[in-house]
């Protein structure tokens, strides 16, 4: 098969590139490999064409079932996303860009990364921001690595009611670190402020918070960052976006580092990825950042211009002794959050995060009223909320599927005992007429039952 | 430029969001509320769209420019990629995860188990995670499942090691650190490999892991690699694979086959996925059958009946590296790509960039010097130290090309080499470009010779000139204030 245009040399190029070089054949440019290591199968399917390989990429998606209607999160959420943010994120002189290394010509990206460390710190109400990092899970973790560096200290506290996912990888990260890890289970679906106050004291490095946490439930922390910091511990919180549209911003809760996934922002759900993780902290935490940061300066002209700054933290200079080892980071989908985020705007944002609030409550309402059906929070919610079912949620949600419902997250695979919860998830994207519809086809799914 | 921000007028929308068809529900109480709103743009669509194009015009790309950035792999990235990834971005991850979801996922699953069966058999391995988000996270992970392997043998505490060359990138020694380990440096010797009688003194039952990447970061392929794993396994140490540089030996040798036992790849480097301004990238990482057991979960098995489903009940896993399976929209690129070029397009990927490697490095080797002077792979390190003598440095020349249309290769890396001007051409630029590009390298030694202060004054042709770092770093400014 012809692979020129991707490979496009002629033979007579070849020839002649073979020529200058002074060797017979591109197979001797292969000597320094001894012959004994050589591959000896290499057993990948033949080539397709372009259409063919679309064709295949399409029966792939099409082997997935289309058009689930989505009371899910969990972390990820099926939000509008402005036509703008493919638009201009499909530039290829933002998407086919390196690293920005080379600030002179890399202003583009550079230019939109300090605005997105901007958007970041005005969200959070924090001082300074990075340029990304994976996603929330990783963000979790490298806050509380952070925390460690920070404070000298090795023991992380973690609200049970954070994402099971996040503390998933928070342990992982840390397995190998000599930390100490102490979960808090929940109680009624808030952090156990009781057991907090036994466990806090001066070998605490941090506490993770998540707000709203995994059942939904909204909660004010600023009391608790003043006992954290009454030990000299740090808070950490794991924040949703959206909701920082309405939502009292870590800045005002006396959160000392900010993190969260930035999927909500611009990212399509994509099973899974690739979205962002965010991290914002007060500014005297900056040399302890992770990642990439872009800072301002100016030029010889004294024109202004950007630059990747504080490099001297980083993996390649720092090598075993950087702050964190990432190095690629989730830049082109930070990019659609800021495209997101100016799109929607100021005013809209509140808008959005109003608009998610009054389609939740709206459905809450309706599946409370549906007989043996309650809502477990006394706490105030954003857009996701925990009922418990009179079954096995678990079999409720498998059943709903069928239907082309995905019903919510059933908790009883995370928190023993919890196996008749439902968590709820309602974005602005669901209308009046698919809650309704959620509504009757889960009435019918428990009258079924007792029959 | 003006900031997005400065371009804000109260009031103004860059989109219309959907009307509510629901009751307004009660406001919450005043102490959970954010006291202002977020101060964020106030544009119409018009003033976003302006501005985001006019910033984009402002980069230097691989569309737009050669982009010869060694170590990156800046190959050309097919279009149909794109389109291929947008046919899965209404698919939410959480679907998989529920009772009764693995059913109605098929067909991301089967794209994440097709794939790692693709990039096993490319790199003799026996089986691939694909949730590492990037290199670096797939570093990071490989050596937790090390640190997990060696563990389960009851050797938590004797492992205290990872040993790397000089030569390694920088992600090597900071994701060892992040599984625990002490770090252990070979030089480099005058052959470009790393040190073979210093590396056998630094080997004790200590050392849990050796970190490579071959072809190393000057662009040679250690003839010794084979060698080096033995030594590695007969102290119990495994061998760890750097896929930063597999674009060169695709067919031609597999890490799996010459005694590695872990390893990633950069999706966004060999297997054409974009770079997108620093990421999004994919670090799948594959392992040797001795390694599976300590995966992270959920593990995507295939059942007898040939279904796809969800393994979460192995006892020995490193347990979830990211909250999901992995940069799912760069793997499907890269399975696109895989496809695409398939076992015969593979090879000459490898074959193309080899050659064009070789071909830049005796065409400028009379001009700039050339500290390894011996066949090298997909990249070629040549030293600016005959430039050093007219007072020019690496980052001179950097900058010059700027000015003339190119991106600058990597400079000042390897560290192990001063003044380090690392090219990698990539099999998808033609001869044509290169030739134009060596043209402008061989002005640029002339002009340090003749016009050293033309090269120090560069670029000259951008928005703005070279920029004050120290200031940047001293003010801290990371974000606009007001």
């Amino acid at each position: 098969m012809n692979d020129s245009h991707y490979c496009p040399h002629t033979p007579e190029e070849i020839a002649e590139m073979l020529s200058t070089i002074g060797v017979a054949s591109v197979e001797e440019l292969f000597a320094p490999i001894p012959t004994e290591l050589r591959a000896k199968t290499f057993n990948l399917p033949a080539g397709m064409s372009e259409f063919e390989t679309y064709g295949r990429m399409q029966e792939l998606a099409g082997d997935n079932t289309p058009g689930m209607v989505n009371f899910i999160g969990g972390g990820f959420y099926d939000h509008i996303i402005p036509a703008v943010v493919d638009h201009l994120s499909g530039r290829a002189e933002f998407y086919t860009a390196y690293t920005p290394y080379q600030p002179e010509c890399s202003q583009g990206t550079l230019q939109a990364l300090f605005e997105y460390q901007t958007a970041i710190c005005r969200l959070t109400g924090l001082d300074v921001s990075n340029a990304s990092l994976y996603d929330g899970g990783t963000a979790c973790a490298e806050a509380a690595m952070m925390a460690l560096r920070v404070t000298g200290r090795n023991k992380i506290l973690i609200d049970g009611s954070v994402s099971p996912f996040s503390r998933q990888v928070v342990k992982t990260y840390l397995f190998n670190l000599d930390v100490e890890i102490v979960e808090i289970d929940p109680l009624d679906g808030l952090l156990n402020r009781a057991e907090l106050a036994s466990l806090l004291d001066d070998s605490v490095a941090a506490l993770l918070v998540q707000n709203p946490n995994f059942f939904g439930s909204i909660e004010d922390f600023t009391a608790v960052a003043g006992q954290v910091h009454g030990v000299g511990a740090l808070l950490i919180g794991s924040v949703y976006p959206i909701a920082l549209g309405i939502l009292k911003t870590p800045g005002e809760t006396g959160i000392d580092i900010a993190v969260g996934d930035g999927q909500s922002l611009g990212n399509p759900l994509s099973f899974g990825g690739p979205s962002f993780g965010f991290i914002a902290a007060k500014k005297t935490f900056i040399r302890n950042m992770p990642g990439r940061i872009v800072g301002e300066t100016v030029d010889k002209n004294g024109t202004r211009g950007y630059v990747l700054t504080l490099q001297a933290r980083e993996q390649h200079i720092k090598r075993h002794k950087a702050t964190s080892n990432i190095c690629s980071n989730q830049g082109l989908c930070a990019l659609r959050g800021l495209i997101f985020l100016s799109a929607v705007g100021k005013e809209g944002l509140a808008e959005l995060a109003r608009l998610n609030r009054d389609k939740a409550e709206y459905a809450k309402a309706r599946l409370a009223a549906i007989p043996g059906v309650t809502v477990l929070q006394v706490a105030p919610t954003f857009n996701e909320f925990t009922v418990s079912l009179p079954k096995d949620a678990a079999e409720v949600v498998a059943e709903l599927l069928k239907a082309g419902i995905a019903a919510g997250v059933p908790l009883g695979q995370y928190y023993l005992g919890s196996e008749n919860c439902l968590v709820v998830t309602v974005t602005e994207k669901r209308s009046k007429k698919e809650i309704d519809k959620f509504a009757e086809a889960l009435q019918s799914e428990l009258i079924a039952i007792h029959f | 430029m003006q900031l997005i921000y400065e371009q804000s007028t109260p009031g103004r929308r860059g989109v219309k969001l959907p009307a509510s068809d629901v009751p307004v529900a009660p406001s919450l109480p005043e102490s959970l509320l954010r006291a202002e709103r977020a101060g964020l743009a106030e544009v119409s669509e018009l003033d976003l769209v302006r501005h985001f194009t006019n910033l984009s015009r402002r980069n230097f790309s691989v569309d737009t420019n050669f982009y010869p950035l060694g170590s990156c792999t800046m190959k050309y990235n097919a279009k149909v990629l794109e389109n291929s990834a947008n046919l899965f971005a209404p698919f939410h991850p959480m679907t998989a995860l529920l009772p009764g979801g693995v059913e109605l996922c098929q067909g991301t699953l089967g794209m994440l188990y097709d794939l790692g069966q693709l990039l096993a058999d490319i790199t003799g391995m026996d089986e691939v995670t694909t949730q590492p988000l990037a290199g670096a996270h797939g570093e990071m992970t490989g050596i937790m499942l090390i640190a997990a392997y060696h563990a389960s043998r009851g050797n938590k505490a004797k492992k205290k090691y990872v040993v790397v060359p000089d030569s390694s990138h920088g992600t090597n020694p900071a994701s060892a650190a992040i599984a625990g380990y002490e770090i252990i440096t070979v030089p480099t010797a005058p052959y470009g490999d790393m040190d073979l009688e210093l590396f056998k003194k630094a080997m004790t039952d200590e050392v849990a892991a050796v970190m490579m990447t071959c072809p190393n970061t000057l662009g040679l392929f250690n003839p010794h690699i084979k060698e080096i794993s033995d030594i590695a396994h007969s102290h119990d140490a495994l061998m760890y694979y750097d896929g930063a540089n597999l674009n060169a030996i695709m067919g031609k040798v597999k890490p799996g086959d010459v005694g590695f036992d872990v390893i990633h790849v950069n999706l966004h480097k060999t297997f054409g996925t974009p770079h997108g301004g620093g990421g999004p990238g994919s670090g799948p990482v594959g392992v040797k059958s001795a390694l599976i057991p300590f995966l992270p979960q959920p593990r995507i098995v295939m059942d007898d009946d040939g279904l796809l489903q969800l393994e979460t009940t192995n006892q020995g896993t490193i347990g979830r590296t990211a909250n999901f399976f992995g940069n799912f929209g760069v793997m499907a690129k890269a399975y696109a790509y895989i496809i695409m070029l398939g076992r015969e397009g593979l090879i000459r990927v490898s074959e193309q960039a080899v050659l064009n490697a070789n071909y830049i490095k005796e065409r400028l080797k009379p001009y700039y010097d050339l500290p390894y002077d011996m066949t090298c792979m997909h990249e070629c390190v040549f030293s600016a130290s005959k430039q050093l003598a007219h007072g020019v440095h690496a980052i001179d020349i950097a900058k010059f090309l700027i000015d003339r249309g190119y991106h600058p290769p990597t400079v000042y890396f390897p560290m192990i080499v001063k003044e380090a001007i690392m090219i990698e051409p990539t099999e998808t630029e033609s001869k044509a470009t290169m030739d134009a590009f060596i043209e402008v390298m061989i002005e640029a030694a002339r002009e340090a010779e003749l016009n050293p202060q033309a090269l120090h004054d560069a670029p000259l042709t951008m928005p703005i000139s070279r920029l004050d770092e120290t200031k940047a770093a001293r003010e801290q400014k990371v974000c606009c204030v007001g």
